[in-house]
């Protein structure tokens, strides 16, 4: 009997055939991306304004259509058959060819963006970025650059795979209102409204982005023309940034867990729960994986720190005499935080035992590391905190952290690695939201006593890779720094067992509890 | 003391997890079936493609030597009561660096956890080619294999194994029969109007459902393969699988013709003790002598399973406790219709239990809530497409509480997502024209409303 074993195909032999219907759609919105790779390729097309309609209504159409067929014919439910079989969802050929083409993209456009057709200073763009000039002249009254590329076609997945989304999931409300949400702020937010900025001669600016995902806010270039004379809303801007970074966010995080921002706002966060949810199951489970994303995002938070703090300095050092605090003051700032971070972390840690001895060594000695810089450079009156000169720093964090990270390997590498490669391994402010979460937030998924029969499905469709089922088969809550609270995993449960909620009941005791514990040790005769 | 478990299921895992939580044992796991543990009720969603195999395994595999649970892959031929000493055939070290294991495993105790089989009635060509049940992953291996280029499958009996095995040939767009005994789907435990319920849903999802209908014979197509099968009405229907999904019994025939007192299943008392010392049986395979009021002998599901491993782990490590299963709960999900309940539902319910039902216009949602007509007392919960608390329910039967105190506080059972509609109103609605009094709700659903209730 054992060489039955042998058997389980990963090729599904009945493939489910895809319907006229889908054909149509896949060919229809793969005419819309031939549209893109042929000016990619170097072709110039005349008159942009049709094309450029055409291919965005040809990438719409696709993937709404393409959700409509697949799914108008079904009960409404979770809809994840043939999910492993699947070459472009399985990491086959499909999920390949997907892969290199999307990480080709992001190599061009930061590191080869003339590639793309984008020409320097006033002379005419051509090829791919010229497709998008009608658009760019439309909402701004100026030509296209690559990064306008990047945001209408980031645009448009997120709006069309959002639809189809709302279509596979038009059972589920929650995930239902989230995708509205996601496709609202991206839409809005990130796209539109920095863009009426620009052609109102504003800073570019999108207001629900937040230091530190927002890396470039404390940058020169930024707090300048944030800062500068003709511009009427930068001190909109400027508060704006602050408010969200030590009020909004900190109070809707208590409230609700992170999840406010990283999959109902956030821009990365939109099109991973959109264009990114056909590869959700293919994040790492394991321990070891977990382990190196705590090494990681950690790591990446520190970096973002210092270089923070070293931006922040060396740009007081460098406009001295045209801003208001002198690159003392900013040190003397800096030294405050840090300390005021360290009391308030030992203060928990004597209050409410959340944090264990090895961390609060690590943080302190962080923090103190921090401010202990501060202060020699507060002394030596030096142009850099941190010795190494502020703009490598500021260089090494865009190429390793913004670029290679985020974007190559972050969305690149989606049918590889999984849609959310870059907030749960890398993203800083991920990382922030998710230590405020653990310790000082009253949501948690909660485990419906023992319902739980450990099929898997949860961990299974966790884009974060979390071992929900670890928790749940225990019959114990979930609180875990890196849950970005899409719902999913309480979605596909087969029997109703996990529940995303908010609860003001003491928010410490959120895991203590293990439900599928039978046999309590009152009960037992010792022999 | 070294203890040896027979079968790698949720009971014998879960056996061997708090055996090692409470003592310093060794532990030995056999299974013949495969090298590690994995959900057995996860078996349709690898035929579905929703997940691996390696998906379905709780446990990453550094788990069983980081907490010394020793692995054996083997079936076990034969046991030696007197000299307690196993036979193992084909055995192989899961842990392939260590050396080949014994043919004889000496034991100081030994838990029997080796699940149960699909049932066979006799029924002629019952041993054909393309005709099985679902219980293993050698079965859904076989399954896997007959699936290709399978024009029709017929299913045969109307229980919970039948309709997943229905929804896993329909996922690969295979057409299938599904013969149901009795009147109407699992009516021997569902009540009429949830069962109806899910008769039209079967219907929904392109099954060819035929009630009432029992299989006669499979007929062969010449080559020792199954060709079609005949109903109890005659009626012939071509086919080229056919799955057998009329129940399970204990799995126990190697123990047939040894001193083990044996019934249906291995009989136990309520300590999970066989006649035998020092030999315990648990989960599917373990037949209860005296089984607690309202209790079957043999409860062949993932939730006492589980805890029967849990017992026995106290028992073994000389923490003597009775296996009792607490208030009765269970789940399943039919097609996409989850299906949760708590407490005493019954098919055909005594006189004294009066119930109130809610369902959904569309069909596919209900709530049922059981009391005692003439205490008031609270029975159980039935609920369709619809999730409740399962501690609150819980505490609400065990407490005996009031039918009308726990529909005014029904909203903070309620476990669905966030935004979904809650139908609590309208169940009381109808407890209200029933009885003409006017209750109301007074707590929707929220964890904090929850907690409240639930710790009060």
């Amino acid at each position: 009997m054992n060489q039955d074993n042998h058997s389980f195909s990963l090729a599904n032999p009945n493939p489910s055939h895809l319907n006229l219907g889908q054909k149509i759609s896949i060919a229809v919105g793969m005419l819309g991306i031939f549209l893109i790779l042929i000016t990619w390729g170097g072709l110039t097309l005349p008159r942009p304004d049709i094309f450029l309609s055409i291919t965005i209504f040809m990438m719409m159409a696709g993937s709404i259509g393409f959700g409509y067929f697949s799914y108008k014919n079904k009960i409404p439910g979770i809809k994840n058959n043939n999910v492993w079989f699947d070459s472009f969802m399985n990491r086959g050929t499909w999920g390949w060819v997907f892969g290199i083409v999307l990480t080709a993209l992001y190599i061009f456009l930061y590191w080869a963006p003339q590639y793309l057709g984008k020409a320097s200073g006033d002379a005419a763009n051509t090829g791919l970025v010229a497709l998008f000039d009608p658009l760019s002249y439309l909402l701004k009254g100026q030509k296209a650059s690559e990064w306008f590329v990047y945001g209408t076609l980031y645009t448009v997945a997120v709006l069309g795979m959002g639809v189809k989304y709302i279509l596979k999931y038009r059972h589920n409300r929650y995930q239902i209102v989230r995708t509205l949400s996601v496709m609202f702020f991206q839409l809005g937010f990130a796209f539109l409204l920095p863009e009426f900025l620009m052609a109102m001669k504003e800073p570019y600016y999108d207001f629900k982005n937040m230091w530190p995902l927002n890396f470039y806010f404390f940058q020169d270039w930024s707090l300048d023309s944030m800062l500068a004379d003709s511009s009427k809303l930068g001190w909109l801007m400027l508060t704006s940034g602050f408010l969200m970074m030590f009020l909004i966010s900190p109070i809707l995080t208590y409230f609700y867990g992170k999840r406010w921002y990283c999959s109902w706002v956030c821009g990365c966060g939109g099109l991973a729960e959109t264009a990114g949810d056909p590869f959700r199951h293919l994040s790492d489970k394991s321990l070891f994986a977990w382990k190196l994303e705590r090494w990681i995002i950690y790591s990446v938070l520190v970096f973002v720190t210092i270089t923070s703090v070293a931006l922040i300095y060396s740009y007081s050092y460098n406009r001295q005499g045209k801003i208001m605090a002198t690159p003392q003051d900013v040190a003397l700032i800096v030294i405050g935080l840090m300390l005021l971070g360290i009391i308030l972390i030992w203060a928990l840690k004597k209050y409410t035992q959340v944090f264990t001895k090895k961390m609060l060594i690590i943080v302190t000695s962080i923090l103190g590391f921090i401010a202990l810089m501060s202060a020699l450079t507060f002394v030596t009156g030096s142009s850099n905190v941190f010795i190494i000169d502020t703009y490598q720093l500021k260089f090494w964090y865009g190429l390793f952290i913004s670029q290679a990270f985020a974007g190559v390997i972050g969305v690149g590498f989606y049918p590889l690695l999984g849609n959310r490669v870059w907030c749960r391994f890398g993203c800083p402010m991920a990382a922030i939201l998710g230590i405020q979460q653990k310790f000082f937030s009253r949501f948690r998924i909660t485990t419906n006593g023992g319902q739980c029969i450990s099929c898997g499905n949860c961990s299974t469709y966790c884009e974060m890779g979390i071992d929900v089922r670890a928790y749940a088969q225990k019959g114990q809550d979930i609180v875990r720094s890196s849950c970005v609270g899409c719902g999913v995993c309480a979605a596909v449960c087969p029997r109703g067992v996990l529940r995303l909620e908010n609860g003001s009941t003491d928010i410490t005791e959120r895991t203590k509890q293990l439900r599928t514990i039978h046999v309590t040790e009152d009960e037992i005769k010792i022999l | 003391m070294k203890i040896v478990i027979i079968g790698n299921g949720i009971s014998g895992i879960t056996a061997a997890r708090w055996i090692r939580k409470l003592s310093d044992h060794e532990i030995t796991v056999i299974s013949g079936e495969s090298d590690y543990f994995y959900s057995r009720t996860a078996l349709m969603y690898i035929y579905m493609g929703h997940m691996r195999k390696k998906d379905t395994q709780p446990y990453e595999n550094w788990f069983w030597e980081k907490n010394r649970i020793h692995l054996i892959r083997a079936w076990v031929e034969n046991i030696d009561f007197n000299h307690k000493t196993l036979q193992l055939k084909k055995a192989i070290q899961v842990n392939k660096t260590k050396p080949a294991p014994p043919k004889e495993i000496k034991y100081d105790k030994l838990i029997i956890a080796t699940g149960s089989s699909p049932n066979k009635f006799g029924w002629p060509g019952q041993d054909l080619e393309g005709v099985r049940g679902l219980y293993s992953l050698q079965d859904l291996g076989y399954m896997e294999r007959h699936s290709k280029n399978l024009k029709r499958a017929v299913i045969v009996g109307g229980g919970l194994i039948g309709i997943e095995m229905a929804e896993m040939f329909h996922s690969r767009n295979i057409p299938v029969t599904f013969l149901v005994r009795e009147k109407s789907y699992w009516n021997n435990v569902l009540p009429l109007e949830e069962s109806n319920m899910i008769n039209q849903h079967i219907i929904e999802n392109h099954i060819d459902l035929k009630l009432n209908t029992e299989l006669k014979e499979i007929i062969d197509d010449g080559t020792g393969k199954v060709a079609a099968i005949i109903t109890t009405e005659g009626e012939k229907i071509e086919c080229g699988y056919v799955g057998l999904t009329a129940g399970v019994h204990p799995n126990i025939s190697f123990l047939k013709n040894t001193d083990l007192e044996i019934g249906r299943g291995i009989k136990v008392n309520e300590y999970l003790e066989t006649n035998i010392k020092d030999v315990y049986a648990i989960g599917d395979c373990a037949e209860q002598k005296n089984p607690l009021e309202g209790r079957r002998a043999i409860e062949a599901i993932w939730y006492t399973g589980r805890m029967m491993g849990e017992t026995v782990a106290y028992n073994i490590c000389d923490k003597k406790i009775k296996y009792n299963p607490g208030i009765w709960f269970n789940s399943a999900k039919f097609f996409e219709i989850e299906y949760q309940v708590y407490g005493n539902i019954q098919a055909n319910p005594p006189e004294h239990h009066e119930s109130i039902y809610w369902e959904h216009s569309e069909g596919n949602k209900s709530i049922r809530i059981v009391f005692d007509k003439n205490t008031s007392e609270t029975l159980g919960f039935n609920l369709m497409g619809i999730r409740y608390r399962h501690e609150l329910c819980e505490k609400w039967i065990r407490e005996k509480t009031n039918i009308e105190e726990v529909l005014q506080n029904l909203g903070a059972a309620n476990f669905d997502p966030e935004f979904y509609t809650q139908y609590e109103n309208d169940l009381i609605d109808i407890y209200n024209q029933k009885t003409g009094k006017n209750i109301s709700l007074k707590k929707r659903r929220s964890f904090n409303n929850f907690f409240k209730i639930f710790s009060k």
